[in-house]
C-alpha cells in the first residue's frame, strides 16, 4: 500500500500490539502459523476482533465477533469511521501532517450512522461502536486481512476502506500499528516482489512510469523494457475470449479448477492453440496441456529465497535432487530462453539473486551471506549496512514527512454482483479448511484426521426449513450452474448463509456456482459471494454417487 | 478458542447444575437457544476465558447434582467456559471424588488408610465384603455402592467413612467411628445427622491458646465469636498499621505450620513490597497428609478465627482477594466455613470498607475434590485456576508469581490462627513461648493406638513422650512399637525416641520432621509391613504423574515392597533394600515437588530403624 505491495508490520509487532482486527480472515485455519503470533499477542493481553460472516475458529478466539453480511465490509468500515470522527477520536495530528483528502473522506462517511451500519451489515450498532472505540482508543492496533476482503468485485475499494481506518487513527507506520494482508502461501509475497505481477518490474518498480528503472534494466539486460502493463489473470481470460491470447505458459497454477465459473474457464483453456504447464504435479490443467514441464519442489529440491508476509526474505536450500526428469525452475526457464536465442547463463541461484540485487534497490543489501547471518531480512534493505525494515511507512511520522503523503480514498458501498432474489435466496460464501489448500493439488496427496468430504454447509434453521438432514444430498444451483452436494448442518452459520470450499473439485465442483465478476483493478473474482438455491433431490437420487456434476441450469 | 465439543448434549439436570454456578448462558454461542440477532455477533475472548477458575466449582456442582460427569455435561461446561474438552477432561479426571463413568448416586467411601488400619478398618472392609458385597459393585437397585478410600482426615475417630449422595438434594456426611451396620444403613439410604464431633480432650484447660474457644464459642455465630474476643485482633492490627503488623509477625518468629516451616513474617513482607498488583492471599486448608486433621477441627470449632486472621494478613500484605482451599472430604467444616464467610460478609467483616477502615477484602471458597497433591502450594494454585493440580517449578516462588501469576501469600490454617495472638499480645511476647527456634504453641494430631486420640495443643519443646501421655498412652498391656511423625511423608521412630524434643530444630537434628504435626502411634498389635504397603500404595495413587522420578519411583517402590512382603525378594533382601534406597535418592533429588521428594521417607525410616524385613533376609 502507498506504493509498496506488502504488509507493514512484523510478526513480532502482532505479538506486542494492543488490538488485533482480523478482517475477512480465518487465520486460525488459513494462516495457522501467523495465528500463533496472534495467539501470543492475545496471551500478552491484546484484544482480538474478528470480522467474518461466519463464526469461524478465529472468531471463537475473539473478544468480539462481528458477523457481517457478505460483501458489506465498506458499509462497516465507513460506519466505524463515522463513529470515530463523531466521537472526536480521529488522530488530528497524524491526519494533518501525513495524509491528504481527509475532508472529502469525512464527508463521504457522514451518512454512515450506527443505525444505517446496523441495517446494512446486520451487526448490532453497539457492537460496531465497541469496535470503533476499541480501535481508535488503542495505543497500538493492527488490521490484518485475507481473501474475505479481496475476493470481491470491489476488492481494491475494500482494501482502501481499511487503509482509511488506519490513516484516520494513525495506526500505521509505528511499532505495533499497521496494515497487513496475509499471504496465502510461503512465497506469494516473493512472487510479487520479483515482478510476477503485470504492472511492476522486480522490486515494485512501475513498468509504465519508472524511467530510471527502465534505464537500469536496459543496461543490464541489453533490451528495451516496453512501458506497457501486462494482463492480470482475469484480463488474460478475457483476452482468450476475444481470441487475442492464443498460448499460455502456466507455472505452478491450476486455473482449470481454481477459477470461478469453472465450466467457462474450461472451454477457454480448451480453445487455446498451445498450453505449457510447469508444475510438480500433473494437475487437471496439466492434463489439458500440450507440453508439461516437470519442475522441482522449491522448498527442498531447489536453491533460492522465499519472502513471507512480514516481507522477510529467507534462504531456501536444496536437500534432495528432483525425481526423474524434473528440473529446477531456473534451469527450465534458461533452457527455454536459450531455444529462443538468449543465453542467460546463470551459474547458480545466487547468481540470479545478485542480478536482482543490482536492479531492485529494495533488495540491494541482501547478499546470501547477510541473509544467512541475520536469519532473513525484511525489505527494504538498501545496502550492506541496512538491517532491513521491521515496519513500513515510519516516514509518515518523520518531521517533515518523508516522501508523499498518504491519501484517503472515499469508497462507496456496493452489494455483491450476484444479487439475492426469490429464485436464489441463499448467500453462498467460500473459504478454506485447515488441512486443505485451494483446489487440493498440494494437499490431496496426504491424509489428515480432520479431512472430510466436500459439503454444502447450512444453518440449522435453513436445513429445517428445507426439510433436509445432515448428509442428505441436495441440488445446489446458482445463476451459472448446478452441483449436487451433501448437506452439513453448521451451527456457526446463521439463516441465509451457506458455505462451501474449493478443495475437492473432483467431488463437487464448487466453482460451477461461483461468479466471475471481478474487480477491474486487481482482477480478483468474487468467490466470496454467490446467490444460490438449494433443492431436495428426488428420493431415487439422494444416495447416488457423490460429486457428479449436473447439467448447468441455463 | 476453537472447541471441538462432542456430540453428546447435556441433560436438563446437568445444565441446571452448571447454570447454578455460572448463571444462565448469555448467548446461543454459550449454549442458550439460538436466536436471530446472535448470528451477527458474539462476545468472548478474554472475558470468557477469565472464568476458567470456575471449572472446579462447576465440576463439583455436576458431580453433586448428577453423581457423575458425563461427556455431555463436560461439553456444556467447556462451551460455557471456553475450555477445550480434552483439557477439561484432564482436569475432571484428575480428582478422585469426580466420577467420569456412570455410577450410583450414593457412594460410601471407606477409609483404609494407616490411621484407620490401626483401629479396625481391615475388619470393617472384610465385614462389608461379606454383608454388602465387593467394593465398587453397585447395589442390586443401582442406588448405592461403597469404595475404599485414602485418608479421610477423621483419624481421631477411626475407622472413618464418608457418604456422598448426589441428586436433587445432595448431601455429604462423615461417619466416624463407623461400624459395618452404619455403612449398611447409609447404603440403604439413611444418612446420619451431621455428626457433632467429640470435643477436643483439652477442652476447658487453661493451657491452650489456639484452641481456647473450641467448645465454648458457637461456631455458627459471628456474634458468639465476637463475644469471645473475636475481631479484637483486627482492630489492634488497624492500630498497628500495615508495617506494624508485619513487624510483630516477624518478631514473633512464627514459622509456617503446614510442613515447610518458612518464616511467615518474611513471606508477608515480600508480598507487601511487591509493586505488581493485585496480590492474592490463599489459605491452604487442603490437609491431606494421612494422619492430619487439625485444619478440619479448626473450621468445625472456630471458623471465624481463620477469617479474621486472613483479614489481618490481607491488610498487611495489600491483598484484596483471598481464597480458602478446603479439602473436599470435610462436609461439616465446609458447611461451617461457607456459613461463616456468609455471616462475615453480611456484617461487613468482609467486602468493602471493613470496620470502617477503608479495607477491601473478600474471600472465595474452593473445595478440593480428592487430590493429595493439591496441598502443595503451586499445585493448589493450578487447581484454583481450573487446571490439573500439578505442581509448578520453583522459582518463581509464590511471593513473586503465585496464583494467577501474581504475588501471593499462601499460609496454612494453623499458621494464620497464630497471628491473632501475635497481634493481641505482641510478637515479642509470643516468642517467649516455645523454644529458641520454634516459638509459640503447636497443634498435634495424635491418632492410632492411643487411649484418647485427638487434637492436642502444647508449646514447642515438649517431648514426644509428653504428647503421647496427654493422649493416654497405649492401651494397658500393649507395647508401644513405633510412632509415625509428620504423616506419610514423615518418618517412623521407635520408642527409644520418646524423649525427642518436639521443635523444628530438634526434629531436624534427629533427621525426622514435625511436618503437619502428625503423631501416629503403633502398638504391638499392628503389623508394620501392611502399613508400609499402604503408604507405598498411597503415594503411587497420589503421584500426579507430571515428573518421571515420582511417577516411576512410587510404582517401583511399591513393587519392591510387595516382593519383600511376599518373602520373594529379587536377589536378596539387602539387594531390594539397596534398590529402595536408590529409588528414594532418585525421587528426592529429581522430583519437582515435595510429594516425590518425601515419598520414600517413611518407608526408608521404617526399614532403617524398625527393620521389618530383617528376619526374612541376611541383614
Amino acid at each position: 500500500m502507498f506504493g509498496a505491495g506488502g504488509g507493514t508490520s512484523s510478526y513480532k509487532e502482532i505479538e506486542e500490539t494492543d488490538v488485533i482486527v482480523l478482517w475477512g480472515s480465518n487465520a486460525r485455519e488459513t494462516h495457522p502459523i501467523f495465528f500463533h503470533h496472534v495467539l501470543k499477542g492475545v496471551r500478552n493481553g491484546a484484544r482480538l476482533y474478528v470480522i467474518d460472516p461466519r463464526r469461524t475458529g478465529s472468531a471463537q478466539w475473539a473478544d468480539g465477533w462481528l458477523g457481517i453480511d457478505v460483501g458489506t465490509d465498506i458499509a462497516l468500515s465507513n460506519t466505524i469511521a463515522r463513529e470515530i470522527i463523531h466521537q472526536g477520536l480521529h488522530n488530528r495530528e497524524f491526519i494533518d501532517r501525513a495524509t491528504t483528502g481527509f475532508d472529502e473522506y469525512a464527508a463521504s462517511v457522514q451518512e454512515w450512522t450506527l443505525e444505517r451500519g446496523e441495517r446494512e451489515t446486520g451487526v448490532p450498532a453497539d457492537v460496531i461502536r465497541e469496535l470503533a472505540l476499541t480501535y481508535a482508543r488503542a495505543d497500538r492496533a493492527e488490521i490484518c486481512w485475507t481473501l474475505g476482503i479481496t475476493e470481491h468485485h470491489n476488492a481494491v475499494d475494500n482494501v482502501f476502506s481499511l487503509i482509511n481506518l488506519a490513516l484516520l487513527t494513525g495506526h500505521v507506520g509505528r511499532y505495533g500499528s499497521g496494515l497487513n494482508p496475509l499471504r496465502g502461501q510461503n512465497n506469494v509475497q516473493g512472487g510479487g516482489d520479483m515482478g510476477a505481477i503485470p504492472n511492476k518490474l522486480p522490486g515494485f518498480q512501475d513498468i509504465e512510469r519508472d524511467a530510471e528503472a527502465h534505464e537500469r534494466f536496459r543496461a543490464a539486460w541489453g533490451v528495451e523494457i516496453v512501458p506497457k502493463y501486462g494482463w492480470h489473470l482475469t484480463q488474460m481470460f478475457a483476452a482468450m475470449e476475444r481470441k487475442e491470447l492464443r498460448a499460455l505458459y502456466v507455472i505452478g497454477e491450476n486455473p482449470a479448477q481454481s477459477e470461478a465459473d469453472a465450466k467457462h474457464t474450461h472451454e477457454l483453456l480448451e480453445g487455446l492453440d498451445h498450453m505449457v504447464v510447469q508444475d510438480i504435479f500433473l494437475t487437471r490443467t496439466a492434463e489439458m496441456a500440450d507440453v508439461v514441464l516437470p519442475a522441482s519442489a522449491s522448498w527442498c529440491e531447489s536453491e533460492g529465497t522465499v519472502t513471507n508476509s512480514e516481507r522477510r526474505v529467507q534462504r531456501v536450500r536444496k536437500a534432495l535432487d528432483p525425481p526423474g526428469d524434473a528440473r529446477d525452475d531456473i534451469e527450465i526457464i534458461c533452457a527455454l530462453a536459450k531455444r529462443m536465442g538468449h543465453d542467460w547463463s546463470y551459474s547458480s541461484a545466487e547468481d540470479a539473486w545478485n542480478e536482482l540485487r543490482s536492479l531492485s534497490p529494495m533488495h540491494a543489501g541482501m547478499s546470501y551471506a547477510r541473509l544467512e547471518e541475520l536469519g532473513g531480512i525484511a525489505w527494504p534493505c538498501l545496502d550492506d549496512d541496512d538491517p532491513g525494515a521491521q515496519f513500513l511507512h515510519g516516514r509518515l511520522w518523520e518531521t517533515p514527512v518523508g516522501g508523499p503523503r498518504a491519501p484517503f480514498f472515499a469508497v462507496v458501498h456496493e452489494l455483491p454482483v450476484d444479487e439475492l432474489s426469490a429464485e436464489f435466496p441463499l448467500r453462498l460464501t467460500t473459504g478454506r479448511r485447515l488441512d486443505s489448500y485451494n483446489t487440493g493439488v498440494q494437499t490431496g496427496g496426504y491424509t489428515s484426521p480432520l479431512r472430510r468430504p466436500e459439503t454444502l454447509d447450512l444453518s440449522p434453521e435453513d436445513c429445517e426449513q428445507l426439510g433436509v438432514e445432515e448428509g442428505e444430498r441436495v441440488q445446489v444451483s446458482s445463476r451459472r450452474g448446478t452441483v449436487i452436494a451433501p448437506v452439513r448442518i453448521d451451527p456457526t452459520l446463521r439463516p441465509g448463509l451457506a458455505f462451501m470450499t474449493l478443495h475437492f473439485p473432483d467431488q463437487v465442483q464448487t466453482n460451477i456456482l461461483t461468479i466471475e465478476a471481478t474487480d477491474p483493478k486487481s482482477g480478483t473474482a468474487e468467490f466470496k459471494a454467490s446467490a444460490i438455491r438449494v433443492e431436495k433431490l428426488p428420493l431415487s437420487q439422494t444416495d447416488a454417487a457423490p460429486g457428479r456434476v449436473a447439467l448447468p441450469a441455463r | 478458542m476453537d472447541l471441538r465439543i462432542q456430540d453428546q448434549t447435556a441433560t436438563a439436570v446437568e445444565r441446571r447444575a452448571v447454570d447454578a454456578v455460572l448463571g444462565p448462558p448469555e448467548s446461543a454461542w454459550a449454549g442458550a437457544a439460538r436466536n436471530e440477532t446472535e448470528g451477527h455477533f458474539a462476545r468472548g475472548g478474554h472475558a470468557a476465558r477469565s472464568q476458567r477458575h470456575l471449572l472446579l466449582p462447576t465440576l463439583h456442582a455436576v458431580q453433586a447434582g448428577v453423581g457423575w460427569i458425563s461427556p455431555g455435561a463436560l461439553g456444556y461446561i467447556c462451551r460455557r467456559l471456553t475450555i477445550p474438552p480434552a483439557e477439561a477432561y484432564g482436569v475432571a479426571s484428575f480428582y478422585a471424588l469426580f466420577a467420569m463413568e456412570p455410577r450410583p448416586p450414593l457412594v460410601t467411601h471407606v477409609c483404609t488408610d494407616i490411621a484407620c488400619m490401626c483401629r479396625g478398618s481391615n475388619e470393617l472392609v472384610a465385614e462389608l465384603e461379606r454383608t454388602v458385597g465387593p467394593a465398587g459393585e453397585p447395589s442390586a437397585d443401582g442406588w448405592s455402592m461403597w469404595l475404599e478410600s485414602p485418608c479421610l482426615g477423621l483419624c481421631e475417630r477411626a475407622p472413618a467413612v464418608l457418604v456422598t449422595r448426589a441428586g436433587e438434594d445432595p448431601a455429604d456426611r462423615s461417619i466416624a467411628p463407623a461400624s459395618a451396620a452404619d455403612v449398611a444403613a447409609a447404603l440403604a439410604g439413611t444418612l446420619p445427622e451431621p455428626m457433632v464431633p467429640d470435643l477436643v480432650p483439652q477442652r476447658g484447660s487453661g493451657d491452650v491458646r489456639l484452641m481456647r474457644r473450641f467448645g465454648t464459642v458457637d461456631p455458627e455465630s459471628l456474634d458468639s465469636y465476637r463475644s469471645h474476643g473475636g475481631y479484637d485482633a483486627l482492630r489492634r492490627a488497624f492500630a498497628l498499621g500495615q508495617a506494624g503488623v508485619i513487624r510483630e509477625v516477624s518478631e514473633s518468629k512464627l514459622l509456617g505450620r503446614g510442613g515447610a516451616a518458612f518464616p511467615t513474617g518474611r513471606k508477608w513482607d515480600a508480598v507487601a513490597r511487591q509493586p505488581i498488583r493485585p496480590h492474592y492471599l490463599v489459605c491452604n486448608a487442603d490437609e491431606s497428609e494421612p494422619g492430619t486433621f487439625k485444619d478440619r477441627i479448626v473450621f468445625e470449632q472456630d471458623p471465624f478465627s481463620v477469617i479474621e486472621a486472613m483479614t489481618i494478613a490481607a491488610y498487611a500484605t495489600g491483598s484484596e482477594h483471598g481464597y480458602v482451599y478446603l479439602r473436599g472430604e470435610y462436609p461439616l467444616a465446609w458447611e461451617r466455613l461457607v456459613d461463616a464467610v456468609t455471616q462475615a460478609r453480611r456484617h461487613g467483616f468482609l467486602g468493602e470498607d471493613i470496620m470502617g477502615q477503608g479495607l477491601r477484602f473478600d474471600i472465595e471458597l474452593r473445595r478440593g475434590a480428592g487430590a493429595y497433591i493439591c496441598g502443595e502450594e503451586t499445585a493448589l494454585f493450578n487447581s484454583i485456576e481450573g487446571f490439573r493440580g500439578e505442581p509448578r517449578n520453583k522459582p518463581p516462588f509464590p511471593v513473586d508469581a503465585g496464583l494467577f501469576e501474581k504475588p501471593t501469600v499462601v499460609n496454612n490454617v494453623e499458621t494464620l490462627v497464630n497471628v491473632l495472638d501475635i497481634i493481641l499480645e505482641g510478637g515479642g511476647h509470643f516468642a517467649e513461648t516455645g523454644t529458641e527456634g520454634s516459638t509459640g504453641m503447636r497443634l498435634f494430631c495424635v491418632s492410632g493406638c492411643v487411649r484418647r486420640p485427638g487434637l492436642y495443643e502444647a508449646p514447642f519443646g515438649v517431648t514426644l513422650r509428653d504428647v503421647v501421655e496427654m493422649a493416654g498412652g497405649v492401651e494397658p498391656g500393649r507395647e508401644l512399637r513405633a510412632m509415625l511423625l509428620g504423616g506419610a511423608a514423615g518418618a517412623f521412630v521407635g520408642p527409644d525416641m520418646l524423649d525427642l524434643e518436639l521443635s523444628f530444630e530438634a526434629t531436624r537434628a534427629a533427621g525426622v520432621t514435625l511436618g503437619s504435626g502428625v503423631i501416629m502411634v503403633l502398638d504391638d498389635t499392628v503389623p508394620l509391613v501392611p502399613i508400609l504397603l499402604r503408604i507405598a500404595a498411597f503415594f503411587r495413587d497420589e503421584s500426579c504423574g507430571q515428573c518421571v522420578p515420582c511417577r516411576v519411583g512410587t510404582v517401583r517402590q511399591q513393587e519392591a515392597l510387595l516382593r519383600l512382603a511376599d518373602g520373594r525378594p529379587r536377589g536378596s533382601v539387602d539387594a531390594e533394600i539397596a534398590l529402595l534406597d536408590e529409588i528414594a535418592r532418585g525421587m528426592r533429588d529429581a522430583s519437582i515437588c515435595g510429594l516425590g521428594q518425601t515419598a520414600a521417607n517413611a518407608i526408608e525410616s521404617a526399614i532403617r530403624t524398625l527393620r521389618p524385613f530383617a528376619a526374612a533376609g541376611t541383614a
